[in-house]
């Protein structure tokens, strides 16, 4: 195999800055469809014993004071999520015992499969740790990269994983997916996948730089895109197969999780070859600036 | 642009000629057997289905001598042949510390049992003498446990349960707490005979501010408060306040910071105390972070009966009250009605709910509801001596009830919430002191609920400081289950998946992959098992995710040996291989354990099970990579006569 990546670098830049300028301008107009919990509020899930009408519950939610609330089924036609947003005066704690206690009055053989209340506060702290994290996950893994290569592939690694973490809160925002704790984590989980692609090309790039006096930066960085992208396929095609059955058999649980992680591994794959690749370029490297410290010898290798 | 041309230059691959290369230490197949034996054998728990179970534990009963009663032998004894009685067989029985523990054949068995043991152990109408708490127990063989071999804990999203959150209100407790002392500076500065000038709240946002008619009373109230009150428990310093000399004091940040702790660890003891009314087998209360507590109740789906018992927040005070020939001073008393009868109640606390160490709900010799409890030392001497110079003097029982009322308004769109504390405070008893009282006491005139309801609050101790529910999460147990299976299945189907794909393109070395990737399963299994870690929904999202990326190191090998096999032979290429793709491994895999790390910091509750689950997939799939897939490839590869290898 060997294609000629670096020489139509410029359409992939152009193919991810389309894809980043929707994101953000997404994220911008839209935000991130929250979730509970990092909005607070009420969420019931209640299992009925035969078909439920979402409007027939709305009716009844309504007529018990929750204005607002949203009522849908999810996964099968017998359940039914209520979200109810915060009503003023009322202490929001109860709110989810009241709703299920209404509708298992008014409903035989009601189940209350899942009942969450998180209040305002606990999201706002939430939401900020959740940021905060991104952005420390971001500086050590640029520091360490700084330490471990050289400061253009900091720059460029955390370009790759700028990138990926907006296009994949990007899609959620377009579809307006829940965002919740399980897809930061997913989001974060993406850093570290996209971070251990991009660092084995990265690996590749300075061994051959090191090996190869010849040749153009051009030249070295697609041979090495080319060695390692067996190995970047393989991997990516194996994580891609667990994620594909954890969306078959995860359910509306994980779904959010497993399709973000499905986005980032995609975006990341394509990431660690166009965007962290071609800054090194953008950013010109040479050959010179990867020579060998004198501590460290000769090549480790037998 | 040719392969050849960099790869003729390629300065590693040529040099591995020396035939000792091929030589694998002993001592690295020696590890990786002891840690796949090992990790085996502490996995091995998890494949026991557990028995379903009831675990009954003495909660306060006593024995016909009112001495506190222990679950024996006898007792067990008589359970057990009770239940078969009624045909339930009891499959196992065990002694516990304070209880025991029955197992039983099925889940039917289990929950009629439960039934018929509530109804013979607690009846109707009286306190609650014993737990009867539904469980699930460990079949783990005996050997097994004593090398401290266990299953993984489900979380509350597999088992079913709640998850609360309450947060300390640690500014009331602070302010109370300055309340309290202010009595005491007061009491001081009337002793030194200083005048200060009498105000309504001295005590205003944790700040006492007590004001002098002139600078020179001032100065001396400093100097004989200074004696007694400094650094580094107090901050104290001079001021004005409407337009008067003035002292100002308030706690210093080290005693603030012990005043906090202390609170919530008072009100962790209080709610471990309150939990165990519940009926739970393994409740968990910790502390979360710098001022919230998280309780987590598996098996529980009634929230409303939690709430109740947890939100409740009340203590007694009790004191004595002012007789007809008293002449107590308006500051020292206050008025209280009780049966339609105003008292004067003196300020003074004899003993407090903090000095009660036991209570039950009992009727006395008439037959009558009442309320015996005991007293701990200082609470019991305090009792005596004041009792014993006082009979005759009526005494009265102060019930204090607050409660946290939260309000939720709309602000500019955000949501709001405040908490008020409501304060109730009413008297339950005033009766006359009959005799020198001392450890042991009783409240009587009481009805029965009333007895039972102080009792349970009495025992289940005053809490520090006010505490609110902030986040509370329920999880039927039909979803747990539902959330078990699903798991599992997203486990098997991937799995399966990549060992037919690891299978079908690396051949020989895709089985040599497929063997590290199980025994990388197993090893992480082992390692939460053994380190107690909690087993939830996105736990299991990321052993599969694991189960992804743990391939990432072997296919980095395999690749790095399928380029080297096109310059050298196979015994020079697998450990050149090998040795190559090491550093590679080591920095994608250190910088991925970084943002497990980071994860695992911040997060708490789904994040941080994933993140655990993440963090020790990286480290064993890093070991079964470089150790135990490389040992195995060694056994089938590893004489320098191969000609051909299956990659």
């Amino acid at each position: 195999m060997n294609i000629d990546f670096m020489s139509n670098r410029i359409y992939a830049l152009v193919a991810s800055a389309f894809l980043f300028v929707v994101s953000v301008v997404s994220l911008l107009a839209m935000n991130l469809n929250w979730g509970l919990d990092f909005t607070g509020g009420v969420l019931v899930e209640v299992g009925f014993e035969e078909a439920a009408d979402a409007d027939d519950i709305r009716v009844l939610v309504e007529d018990a004071g929750y204005q607002n609330a949203q009522v849908q089924n999810i996964g099968s036609e017998r359940d039914i999520v209520i979200r109810v947003p915060p009503v003023a005066g009322v202490d929001q704690s109860v709110v989810g015992d009241e709703v299920y206690a209404m509708l298992a009055q008014n409903y035989s053989g009601t189940e209350l499969l899942k009942s969450d209340y998180v209040g305002p506060a606990v999201g706002q702290d939430l939401t900020q740790q959740g940021a905060l994290a991104l952005l420390i996950a971001l500086l050590l893994v640029m520091v360490y990269i700084m330490f471990r290569f050289t400061g253009k592939f900091a720059l460029g690694a955390v370009f790759a994983l700028v990138h990926d973490i907006v296009i994949v809160a990007g899609v959620f925002s377009i579809m307006r997916w829940t965002f919740n704790l399980p897809e930061l984590a997913a989001l974060l989980a993406v850093i570290g996948y996209s971070l251990n692609d991009t660092i084995v090309v990265s690996d590749r790039i300075r061994e051959n730089f090191r090996a190869v006096r010849r040749g153009t930066a051009m030249d070295v960085i697609n041979y090495s895109l080319n060695q390692t992208l067996g190995r970047t396929l393989v991997t990516s095609l194996t994580t891609l197969l667990v994620l594909v059955a954890l969306l078959i058999a995860g359910g509306e649980q994980l779904f959010g999780f497993a399709i973000a992680l499905t986005i980032g591994v995609i975006v990341g794959t394509y990431s660690s070859i166009y965007i962290a690749a071609s800054s090194l370029l953008l950013l010109g490297i040479k050959s010179q600036e990867l020579a060998l410290p004198e501590k460290e010898g000769a090549p480790t290798t037998r | 642009m040719a392969d050849s041309r960099f790869v003729g230059q390629n300065i590693f691959g040529t040099q591995s000629t020396s035939r000792s290369k091929t030589h694998y230490p002993r001592w690295r197949y020696a590890l990786s057997l002891l840690v796949i034996v090992v990790a085996c054998v502490y996995a091995l728990p998890n494949l026991f289905s557990p028995d379903y179970a009831i675990q009954i534990q003495t909660d306060h009963a006593k024995n016909n001598k009112g001495e506190p009663f222990e679950i024996g032998d006898s007792f067990i004894g008589q359970v057990v042949d009770f239940l078969e009685k009624n045909d339930l067989g009891v499959k196992e029985q065990e002694k516990l510390e304070n209880g025991t523990l029955l197992r039983f054949h099925t889940e039917v068995e289990r929950d009629q049992a439960k039934g018929a043991l509530e109804t013979r152990l607690n009846p109707t109408g009286t306190d609650r003498q014993f737990v009867v708490a539904l469980n699930l127990a460990d079949t783990t063989p005996s050997w097994l446990q004593k090398i401290g071999g266990r299953p993984m804990a489900l979380g509350l999203d597999l088992a079913g349960g709640i998850h609360f959150v309450l947060e300390v209100d640690i500014d009331t407790a602070i302010q109370n707490q300055l309340v309290d002392e202010s009595e005491k500076v007061l009491d001081r500065l009337r002793d030194a005979r200083i005048r200060y000038l009498p105000g309504q709240d001295i005590v205003k946002d944790q700040t006492m501010i007590i004001e002098f008619a002139d600078i020179e009373t001032r100065d001396r109230a400093l100097e004989t408060l200074g004696e007694f009150y400094g650094l580094p428990n107090y901050e104290m310093s001079s001021t004005q306040a409407s337009g008067n000399p003035a002292v100002q004091m308030s706690f210093a940040s080290a005693r603030l910071t012990e005043m906090e702790d202390l609170a919530i660890d008072q009100n962790l003891e209080g709610l471990r105390n309150r939990v165990n009314e519940l009926n739970v087998s393994e409740p968990l209360v910790q502390r979360l972070g710098q001022n919230r507590i998280v309780v987590d109740l598996p098996g529980i789906q009634d929230s409303s009966e939690a709430k109740r018992i947890l939100d409740k927040f009340a203590t007694l005070e009790f004191r004595l009250v002012a007789g007809p020939e008293d002449n107590p001073r308006p500051a020292e008393v206050e008025q209280f009605e009780y049966e339609n009868r105003m008292y004067d109640v003196y300020k003074e606390v004899i003993v407090e709910g903090k000095n009660v160490i036991n209570a039950v709900a009992a009727r006395d010799e008439n037959g009558l509801p009442t309320v015996n409890f005991t007293l701990d030392r200082p609470g019991g001497d305090r009792m005596h001596d004041i009792t014993k110079d006082n009979i005759g003097e009526p005494m009265a029982i102060l019930f204090i009830e607050l409660k946290p009322i939260v309000s939720t308004e709309l602000i500019d769109g955000e949501v709001v919430e405040t908490t008020r504390i409501e304060t109730d405070r009413r008297l339950i008893s005033v009766a006359g002191i009959r005799e020198a009282l001392s450890y042991n006491s009783r409240i009587s005139e009481l009805d029965a609920s009333e007895a039972k309801e102080l009792a349970l609050l009495l025992r289940a101790g005053a809490l520090a400081a006010p505490m609110r529910i902030v986040e509370e999460r329920t999880v039927g147990a039909s979803l747990g289950e539902e959330n078990i299976n699903r798991g599992f299945m997203a486990v098997v189907i991937g799995f399966a998946l990549v060992l037919a794909f690891m299978l079908a393109y690396y051949k020989v070395f895709g089985l040599v992959a497929n063997l590290a990737l199980i025994f990388n399963l197993i090893i992480v299994i082992a390692v939460m098992s053994s380190i107690g870690a909690t087993l939830t929904l996105p736990g299991i999202a990321g052993m599969v995710l694991t189960v992804g990326m743990a391939v990432d190191a072997n296919v980095l090998i395999f690749s790095r040996i399928r380029e080297e096999l096109k310059v050298s032979k196979p015994w020079a290429a697998i450990p050149a291989g090998y040795d190559r793709a090491f550093r590679t491994i080591l920095d994608a895999n250190l910088t991925t354990l970084f943002v497990a790390l980071i994860l695992l910091f911040i997060g708490s509750g789904p994040i941080a099970g994933f993140a655990v689950t993440l963090s020790i997939g990286i480290v064993t799939s890093m070991f079964t990579a470089i150790f135990v897939s490389r040992g195995i490839v060694h056994l089938i590869y590893g004489r320098p006569n191969v000609e051909r290898v299956w990659i």
